[in-house]
């Protein structure tokens, strides 16, 4: 690949000012390399990060995005807010996932304020991870406008989301296994496309109808679902009264 | 502050009270100014005198500092900044003390205020003069290097920042010039100053006048100062350095190229009983020469590095890794081998050096030799000693009492920093909060009755107003402007929105340049700062009372960190590096349009400490507070005080230790303030800075403590050896339990013929990578025990590098003297200990490898003792998870910062000392013992403590009554309470501790924390991605 044309990601880290961002100063006092990659924000604990600037992140174009924070169990916070990432990553992920988004390109480390070395380590990897996955939308083989539509669509969501998560998704236990097998488990994924994927379809629908009226199948076709989930769908939010059907029956439009 | 001396001139033609302060802090380094900080913040008036024309000491000249290649003056001169604008320290520069009288409590001195011929008061340190001036003079702080004007500014962070004239000045001479007199537009030359003598009354004196390098010149044996290319490591320092002679090019003295191959010299000046030389080693040198390595390979890769060195001390906490890195570096080697210096050759001006080799003796050339100088006491030792009326001890430092090596022999009289003996700068830096903790102990009845707040301006309301935003871009010397192109990043930031102002500046905390974004602020009518530099870690206070000192809300300020985590971690690509310099600080100037003004508030301090863990660390921290008035709660784990120290009956020096023990234990435990809780369980902490309530279970019983302040003293643990037979053959024993049978005198070892000691058993190893620092220096003092009660002994120390730094060279050297064998082996090949009978007698068998004869030997012995690595103590992690407190890598408690804060926690209000930091000796843990203690009385002294204004708060409106932030707040910050529209949530501003988790949690977007709102964060993603 010539220089001209090397592809040079953007990754938007947010760094937990007691942990991750202190072991990124000590990378940097002991001028350990990594690649240009990062951007970081800093905030006071990784638990701050709110699902919506992930999704916004991405909607933005970022081609990763980087949660750092303090080991778990040694957040500097009484709440260890550090789980609260650790949940948030792995909803995100999930919910990435479905829109079509790598979730590869999120990645969630634990660095503490000593680890200079690692927060290089992690660096390096990570950067190299997502270059090779090559720009935003390239490795998912989506338009970049249809993915931004869908993580739209996801960040109308969050509110929900949060609300969700609270109300029943709640980890029984507080610990790093824990939390992966919670997320990873079959109860986990009922919930999951019970309470959170109709919803993001649907929020995806009122997104894709808000632009026009369009007809049932071109719904189909264009979000990629089953017509019988369309139909489905739009029952629904013909009941909530958030759609209308014109009279022939055959074009939605948004409410 | 520059007005303190005038006044205090003028007052002193007063009466003589005046005069009145309660501390005098001798000597302006970082140790004097630590001292004066500490003892300021916690309610006394402090005089600052310097010799020199300005403070920082020799920590200024230092390029960075080992072993996190920190940049030694970033880290230093916010604390120039901050004495200065501290109003309770009245800083006396180019003064000297003349003499001393009185007794503790009541002392009165006489300094001498050399004159400088510069009015202070009308000095704006402009520089006009320098730049007429036609005198050029070697320049001292570039240690002769480069030529300064005989008008000059000392450095450029200088506090005060003002000129002074030196001697060589023409006018001074004959009178000839004053070319300075008339372009000085304030009138400040005054070529009519003469030396001045002042008096200052104050209860308690603290010494803190540093060290001296070691004058190579002296002894003449390494050709320093008659071949141009041979310099000392501070000479080095100022050639690394980026504001030295040649800004951070290393360019040798003969011809001003870049040495290609470089050698450092180990020693010089130091393990040396030669005329001239000194006895003891230097205790800084291994880790700084390293730290020069690696910096130079920095500036040059391709660098060949030739290090001759005799053991290498890397006896601290991660230096050991320290080392490796710089052995790792390709085209680096250590060569253990005494050298000579041979010639200089004519043409070239290298400089050969002879080494022994293994096939002889072999001579070298170089384009450039280091001299690893060693640390002298200050040149005017003695009758610096002899002013003040205190004792030096032999080796011209200065004697202290060695159960408390903060006293000297003369009460009332303090010391801090290497004036004790050749330490590092966190060391000294503990001993100058112990030396406050202890001035503060004898003036206790002193405390806040000469000290003032600190005013600043009345804020302005800038709210209603569009976000004007000013952006300060730093070069950091060379460490930000060799890699990011700053002029183009300045350019850069005047092209974004809201930015009215943007400029670069060499160093932008240097006192004059915050002073000049100060002005900037008010002259251009800013209402947001940015400060594109380093991190907000450690500079965002400065820069924030900068603000305020410019009359805007301090929260009106974001710092965007173009160091740290840009031109140090790109140094090899510059234009991404500039690329990405200009993202940052486009994020920045959006964060920052977005920012809103905010209140901080004050928290009550509970005035009670306590203090976990019960040993000699614990006991005197305790000791200290209780003294001055501070209920302080001992919490033990076992049934008894006296922690590793029960194990210890003697000092290397002679100290019993078990009289001193039980002397501490009876006081402490029968002090009125000090509660002891044995046999304690700590279960539960909450609470934060000022007030946190710590539930301690004992012996049935459970309580909640409510205290300020913590100090985390937990020791550390005796690793339990798996090798060399130990715990299968009784003959095989550590350093601990060998010291506990030659006290009770048992038989059997001491009319035992042979002794083997094995030395950095369980450490220096892959998976304890460190060295347990105290095990070297804890042999010569068995040895040497043995030896004198046994003389035919033979005791053999098989080690790896001799470690017994500083003045316990001086053992080292006594037992080898009286015929301890000192026989060194590799890692790879270590010793092996096995059991024989032979012809009826039962023995050890040790096997080493000699590196000198090259075979193996066979040594004998009776017994074997090893010395076993210091080890976390068991429960670390524990306390480490109740506190919220940080361990490092190798499971030792971790400090905010290495160099400077070395016995704060991150997390405000707790402290540590001792062991449980980091292996070390037994004055060594009583000096961080008092150290802690002088932090926590920063904290206890004050009725409140601030909290910072970066709290959550609730839209009431948009408020769901959810509950989903409640739940997310353990600290219970946020109820619910009725409102005319149902219950809300509502949060208590002094609960909260900014988090930010409820704000994360709250699905109606009703909670925000202030300072991190979704805006703020917001228009930060978009800024990063809008490049």
């Amino acid at each position: 690949m010539a220089i001209g044309t090397e592809f040079k990601p953007t990754i938007l880290g947010f760094l937990c000012n007691w942990c991750c961002y202190g072991g990124a100063d000590l990378c940097g006092v002991s001028r350990f390399q990594y690649p240009p990659y990062l951007r970081v924000i800093r905030l006071m604990c990784s638990g701050r990060v709110d699902l919506e600037f992930i999704f916004r992140a991405f909607a933005k174009g970022a081609d990763g995005v980087f949660i750092g924070g303090c080991h778990l169990n040694d957040c500097h916070y009484n709440p260890e807010g550090n789980y609260d990432a650790l949940g948030n990553t792995l909803i995100a992920k999930k919910i990435l996932e479905h829109v079509g988004v790598n979730p590869e390109r999120l990645r969630l480390e634990w660095v503490s304020a000593g680890e200079g070395i690692r927060f290089a380590e992690v660096m390096n990897d990570f950067s190299m991870k997502v270059k090779n996955l090559g720009p935003f939308g390239s490795s998912e083989g989506i338009d970049i406008a249809e993915l931004q539509s869908r993580l739209d669509a996801t960040i109308q969501l969050v509110p929900y989301i949060k609300l969700v998560e609270r109300e029943r998704l709640r980890v029984p236990v507080w610990t790093d296994e824990g939390y992966r097998k919670f997320f990873g488990s079959d109860e986990f994924n009922e919930l999951f496309n019970e309470l959170i994927l109709d919803k993001l379809i649907m929020s995806r629908i009122m997104g894709f109808l808000r632009v026009k009226p369009v007809s049932a199948g071109e719904i189909s076709e264009s979000l990629g679902l089953d017509p019988s989930e369309v139909a489905r769908h739009l029952h629904d939010l013909a009941q909530q009264g958030l759609i209308w059907f014109d009279e022939s029956q055959t074009l939605v439009a948004a409410a | 502050m520059a007005n303190a001396q005038k006044q205090l001139a003028q007052r002193s033609q007063g009466p003589v009270a005046g005069n009145a302060g309660d501390v005098m802090v001798v000597g302006g380094g970082i140790s004097g100014i630590q001292a004066a900080l500490d003892l300021a913040t916690a309610g006394f008036k402090v005089y600052l005198v310097e010799k020199t024309p300005t403070i920082g000491g020799k920590m200024a000249q230092l390029d960075k500092t080992f072993p996190t290649n920190d940049c030694s003056m970033c880290i230093e001169s916010p604390k120039f900044i901050e004495c200065d604008r501290q109003p309770n320290i009245e800083i006396m520069t180019y003064t000297e003390v003349a003499s001393v009288e009185g007794t503790a409590g009541d002392f009165k001195v006489t300094l001498t205020k050399k004159p400088r011929y510069i009015d202070e008061d009308k000095c704006t340190g402009c520089t006009t003069c320098t730049e007429y001036c036609p005198v050029k003079i070697p320049d001292p702080f570039n240690q002769n290097l480069s030529l300064n004007k005989a008008v000059h500014i000392y450095f450029s962070q200088a506090v005060p920042l003002v000129s002074y004239i030196d001697d060589d000045c023409l006018f001074l001479k004959d009178k000839t010039c004053a070319i300075c007199e008339n372009v000085c537009e304030n009138d400040a030359i005054d070529f009519n100053q003469t030396a001045e003598k002042i008096e200052v009354k104050v209860g308690a004196i603290v010494l803190s006048p540093g060290y001296e390098t070691f004058d190579p010149r002296v002894r003449g044996d390494y050709g320093y100062g008659t071949f141009q290319n041979v310099v000392t490591s501070l000479d080095f320092e100022r050639l690394l350095c980026a504001t030295g002679p040649h800004e951070g090019q290393i360019l040798r003295p003969s011809d001003k190229k870049h040495p290609h191959k470089v050698a450092w010299i180990h020693c010089v000046g130091s393990r040396q009983v030669v005329p001239g030389g000194n006895s003891y080693c230097s205790a800084v040198c291994c880790s700084y020469t390293q730290k020069q390595v690696i910096l130079a390979k920095d500036h040059d890769a391709d660098m060949q590095a030739t290090i001759f060195h005799n053991d290498i001390r890397s006896y601290g906490k991660d230096f050991e890794r320290f080392y490796q890195r710089a052995e790792k570096l390709p085209g680096v080697e250590f060569i253990r081998s005494y050298v000579s210096i041979g010639r200089e050759i004519p043409d070239s001006k290298n400089v050969t050096i002879r080494y022994a080799t293994a096939d002889g003796v072999k001579e070298e050339e170089f384009d450039l030799v280091v001299l690893s100088v060693g640390l002298n006491p200050p040149a005017d030792a003695k009758e610096f000693a002899k002013k003040f009326g205190v004792e030096l001890g032999p080796q011209g430092f200065c004697k202290t009492n060695p159960v408390n090596p903060i006293e000297t022999t003369r009460p009332g009289i303090f010391i801090s920093g290497a004036f004790q003996g050749p330490r590092d700068i966190p060391e000294s830096v503990v001993s100058a909060s112990a030396a406050g903790a202890l001035s503060a102990q004898l003036l206790k009845s002193r405390r806040g009755k000469l000290t003032q707040d600190r005013v600043y301006p009345a804020e302005k309301d800038v709210t209603q107003d569009e976000a004007k935003v000013g952006v300060f871009v730093c070069r950091c010397g060379a460490n930000i402007g060799r890699i990011v192109d700053v002029p183009s990043l300045v350019e850069y930031s005047r092209t974004l929105g809201n930015v009215v102002h943007a400029e670069e500046s060499l160093f932008a905390c240097a006192t004059n340049t915050a002073q000049a974004i100060s002005d900037t602020i008010r002259d251009k009518g800013l209402n947001r700062v940015v400060v594109a530099a380093c991190t907000p870690r450690t500079h965002e206070p400065l820069f924030r009372d900068t603000l305020r000192e410019a009359g805007i809300n301090q929260y009106f300020f974001d710092m965007a960190n173009v160091r740290e985590h840009c031109s140090w971690v790109h140094s090899k690509e510059p234009e991404d590096a500039t690329r990405k310099a200009k993202d940052i600080v486009r994020m920045s100037v959006a964060r920052a349009a977005k920012l809103e003004p905010l209140e901080e508030f004050s928290l009550p301090v509970n005035k009670a400490a306590l203090v976990v863990g019960g040993g000699v660390a614990g006991m005197t921290s305790a000791l200290t507070l209780a003294e001055q008035g501070f209920e302080t709660y001992l919490v033990e784990k076992a049934s008894d005080l006296g922690g590793m120290a029960r194990r210890i009956h003697y000092t290397i020096e002679g100290l019993d230790v078990q009289a001193y023990l039980n002397d501490l234990k009876t006081t402490v435990y029968r002090h009125p303030l000090i509660h002891v809780i044995t046999d304690a369980t700590i279960t539960h902490v909450t609470g934060y800075v000022g007030n946190f309530v710590t539930t301690v279970k004992s012996k049935g019983r459970v309580r909640d403590i409510k205290h300020g302040a913590a100090i985390i003293a937990t020791g550390a643990d005796e690793y339990k050896p798996s090798e060399y037979l130990y715990g299968d053959d009784a003959r095989v024993m550590t350093q601990l339990e060998l010291e506990e049978q030659i006290s009770a005198g048992d038989e059997r070892l001491i009319n035992s013929q042979s002794l083997v000691m094995i030395q950095c058993v369980g450490c220096r190893q892959e998976d304890r990578n460190y060295c347990s620092r105290i095990c070297c220096s804890a042999a010569m003092k068995n040895a040497l025990k043995l030896k004198s009660v046994n003389a035919q002994m033979d005791i053999y120390v098989l080690f790896r590098d001799m470690r017994t730094y500083g003045f316990s060279e001086d053992y080292y050297r006594e037992a080898s003297n009286k015929d301890v064998k000192f026989i060194r082996y590799e890692p790879h090949d270590k010793p092996q200990v096995e059991a024989v009978e032979e012809d009826g007698r039962s023995f050890l068998r040790v096997t080493v490898s000699d590196p000198v004869l090259g075979k193996k030997l066979a040594l004998d012995a009776d017994s074997v003792a090893l010395a076993a690595a210091v080890i976390p103590s068991a429960g670390s992690e524990e306390t480490a998870r109740l506190f919220k407190v940080p361990l490092s890598p190798d499971g030792f408690f971790q400090e905010a910062h290495v160099k400077l804060r070395p016995v704060d926690f991150a997390a405000e209000g707790v402290y540590l000392c001792g062991t449980a930091q980091y292996p070390k000796h037994l004055s060594e843990t009583i000096s961080q013992a008092y150290g802690a203690a002088g932090r926590a009385l920063t904290l206890l002294s004050h009725d409140t403590v601030v909290a910072s204004g970066s709290v959550c708060e609730i839209n009431e409106r948009a408020c769901v009554s959810c509950g989903a932030c409640m739940t997310a707040c353990t600290y219970g910050a946020i109820d619910f309470h009725d409102t005319p529209r149902g219950k809300k949530a509502r949060i208590n501003p002094v609960l909260c501790k900014g988090d930010g988790l409820c704000n994360a949690k709250c699905p109606s977007g009703a909670v925000f924390l202030k300072h991190y709102t979704n805006d703020q964060v917001f228009r930060q993603i978009d800024a990063a991605l809008a490049g």
